[in-house]
């Protein structure tokens, strides 16, 4: 009688898991310099890329998969996989919406991004990636005139080979991991983000990747420049069908911050995350590094991650010039047989850099969590100061969480400060609020959100009420 | 309005509520005294639904329900209230919001439309007065941080807002300085409409001075042991729980 009982786990169904019927051309099966070379004529590439992304292919192969994340990964068979799938009769990008298929509107409508109303009403431009292409980018023409750019990486390609050339690999390196140079060998589309020097990007700008075809891994790469005195808001957000297998996302994201430019890039991150039992979902393996490079400039993370099978990333900033500063706002949630291994590193090279991270981590069902972080101060970066704070919240007894901050101070003027906290949500606090009339899970969801509150306000307004809903909804049957 | 008939009370395996009877009609109220440790507080979370409490024997009838076959919320929707000895912190949440929320699930369940935004300022603005409540509490975290004084101002401002028939008040008296006590006591001696119903649960004679029992009980071994009007209450005062 009465008895809240936070182990006994329902999942509510993963509200994105449905697949659109629609015929999918993919290349052959497996990596091997044939296939990428393949990819590379199927957007046209030029020769310079080709051969950057065979340059990347020759040192995997010397390169092994990392083990080291605190969870368990099946063995991923990488010649067992299509590296790229578009919809079928896609050689050429439409030109508006109006000849985009209408199943790939539908689809995006379905996910509540309905490109056409986006289109119309202002205040989000977003490109929508549909397993290894680029299917719609609303906004272009009027971002244009402003002077920004907003398009698929593989028109960037072609259109602005000088930038892209520039800053491509600047940030992470082209030999950086295996899975970052995987991504560089086969990266299919992606956006990319050219803000001119003193604009204010009047609108956010946002990426939507869904996975849709089976046995396909995405590989997107995403590249942001700031020039000097710019602003961008960028916002990226995922979903995939319900499948029994495990799927491989291993995006690279890059961000360049020059003289008095600010990124501040949100990732709002519903991959499937597999049944009740563990089975299927996103591996999400995802290497997303930002460097502040010019002086005064800022680079701001902020990531709800509410899905995937397994999430392993450590969104990072390297503070270069002088002033700079970075943040990292996190909210990770596990339920059911989750798994997540995430933080940041935050870099510290110039004098007087700022890095601020902020972590909260809810673990449910027989879910794992673990904050991984790493705050290094060099030699050179004077007067240099972070600020960490990593939160557990636990629901039930049958979850882990683990918090393992790394610290190294080569600055005798620079400091570090701490603190770690790791709570359950109390039977009182329950009791409480159902007291006044709320039921089990509106206390829960209440009590939840209070948690990521600090988290969840740096989100941008358009975005915060989705993320709070999804905050409950991922939550959903963990009382009964 | 309540009526609580040979109750057993098991709290972990422990035996603490034993046959106890109790009426209240509408517009009474009750007060329980008694001394610490008597289990006068668990009649209040029984009654309230707190996981744990387990009902071993007996029924308690509320407005012609089943009060103990029903989850905390449904009892908290049927409009009862307890005001909790130490109210708890929920970090993060506005204490506006809060608000918002608790009087929005009781319009719903109702079938009321959630308050509008306006609305429901203009409401929080003039209970809030009534209290001495500034407004800048509610841009706060509920309870958290709050002085003594403010978490049970904050648990008057929640009984204003609901709207309950039955208030049940645990020590409220507890913590408060005589000027909180003195305010507090006054609005809720406001709620006194000769409808709604209290039961006081205090240890002091203090409370019911400000808020006028027309029952006194005296709780003792897991049950009434004595049941009096208000001069009983001045007696407990001066001769001690131990004399009969």
């Amino acid at each position: 009688m009465n008895k809240i009982n936070k182990d006994n786990f329902k999942q509510d169904a993963y509200k994105y898991g449905f697949v659109t019927e629609i015929e999918d051309e993919k290349i052959p099966k497996g990596l091997n310099e044939d296939v990428i070379k393949l990819i590379s004529s199927k957007k046209n590439e030029p020769e310079w890329m080709l051969e950057w992304r065979l340059a990347a292919y020759e040192r995997l192969k010397h390169m092994e998969v990392p083990k080291w994340a605190r969870a368990n990964i099946a063995d991923i068979d990488f010649q067992d996989l299509y590296y790229y799938s578009s919809p079928k009769d896609f050689k050429d990008k439409p030109k508006s919406l109006e000849e985009v298929d209408p199943k790939l509107l539908e689809t995006y409508e379905k996910l509540g991004i309905p490109l056409k109303e986006q289109e119309a009403l202002a205040g989000v431009a977003v490109d929508a990636v549909f397993d290894s292409v680029s299917v719609a980018t609303t906004f272009k023409e009027k971002l244009n005139e402003i002077g920004v750019i907003f398009c698929p990486i593989s028109e960037a390609i072609q259109k602005h080979p000088d930038l892209v050339k520039k800053y491509i690999g600047s940030v992470i390196p082209v030999t950086d991991h295996f899975y970052a140079t995987l991504n560089s060998a086969v990266f299919s589309d992606g956006s990319f983000v050219y803000i001119p020097k003193n604009v204010k990007c009047p609108m956010e700008l946002s990426t939507y990747f869904r996975i849709n075809a089976s046995e396909t891994g995405q590989f997107e790469r995403t590249l942001i420049i700031a020039d000097e005195g710019s602003y961008v808001s960028y916002l990226e957000g995922c979903t995939a069908p319900m499948r029994d297998e495990n799927q491989l996302h291993a995006a690279n994201v890059e961000l360049v911050a020059l003289d008095n430019a600010e990124i501040k890039y949100s990732t709002v991150q519903n991959w499937y995350p597999g049944d009740e039992d563990g089975k299927g979902g996103i591996y999400n393996f995802v290497t997303k590094r930002g460097l502040c490079k010019g002086k005064n400039s800022k680079i701001s993370w902020t990531q709800i991650e509410t899905g995937s099978a397994i999430t392993w990333k450590y969104p990072s900033c390297i503070l270069r010039g002088d002033n700079s500063t970075g943040e990292f706002y996190s909210v990770a949630i596990t339920n059911n047989h989750q798994q997540a291994d995430t933080g940041t590193k935050m870099i510290h090279l110039g004098k007087n850099t700022k890095s601020r991270i902020v972590s909260k981590g809810i673990s449910a069902g027989k879910s794992s969590n673990t904050y991984r972080g790493l705050v290094n101060f060099h030699r050179k970066a004077e007067n240099s100061k972070n600020f960490t704070q990593c939160d557990s919240l636990l629901v039930g007894s049958n979850c882990k969480a683990n918090t393992i901050p790394l610290t190294e101070n080569n600055s005798n003027t620079s400091s570090l400060e701490h603190e770690a906290t790791t709570s359950k949500i109390s039977d009182e606090q329950l009791f409480y609020c159902m007291q006044r009339g709320l039921d089990a899970e509106e206390a829960q969801s209440l009590i939840v959100n209070g948690f990521c509150k600090e988290v969840l306000q740096q989100l941008p307004m358009e975005f915060a009420v989705e993320a709070q809903k999804l905050v409950s909804i991922s939550l959903e049957g963990s009382v009964g | 309005m309540l009526e609580i008939k040979n109750l057993d009370v098991l709290v972990e395996d422990k035996q603490i509520i034993k046959n106890l009877n109790l009426k209240i009609g509408p517009g009474e109220v009750h007060a329980i005294m008694g001394p610490n440790g008597s289990g006068k507080s668990t009649i209040a979370h029984t009654l309230a639904g707190k996981p744990n409490y387990l009902v071993e024997s007996g029924n308690v009838d509320f407005k012609n329900e089943d009060l103990i076959a029903k989850d905390p919320y449904e009892r908290s929707l049927l409009g009862l209230f307890l005001a909790f000895q130490y109210p708890i912190e929920l970090p993060g949440v506005t204490n506006a919001s809060y608000l918002k929320q608790i009087l929005n699930a009781h319009r719903k369940s109702r079938g009321e439309n959630p308050i509008d935004a306006g609305e429901f300022l203009k409401i929080l603005k003039e209970k809030s007065r009534n209290l001495n409540i500034p407004m800048e509490m509610h841009s706060r975290f509920v309870n958290t941080g709050f002085s003594g004084g403010e978490k049970k101002k904050n648990e008057v401002l929640q009984m204003d807002l609901l709207d309950p028939s039955l208030i049940i008040m645990d020590e409220t008296d507890s913590g408060l300085d005589v000027d909180a006590l003195k305010s507090t006591s006054e609005a809720v001696n406001k709620l006194r409409d000769g409808k709604r119903s209290f039961l006081i649960i205090t240890h002091y004679l203090r409370l019911l001075e400000y808020i006028e029992p027309n029952h006194v009980h005296v709780f003792g071994d897991g049950t009434i042991i004595e049941s009096g009007d208000k001069s009983l209450a001045s007696r407990i005062d001066n001769e001690g729980y131990a004399v009969k």
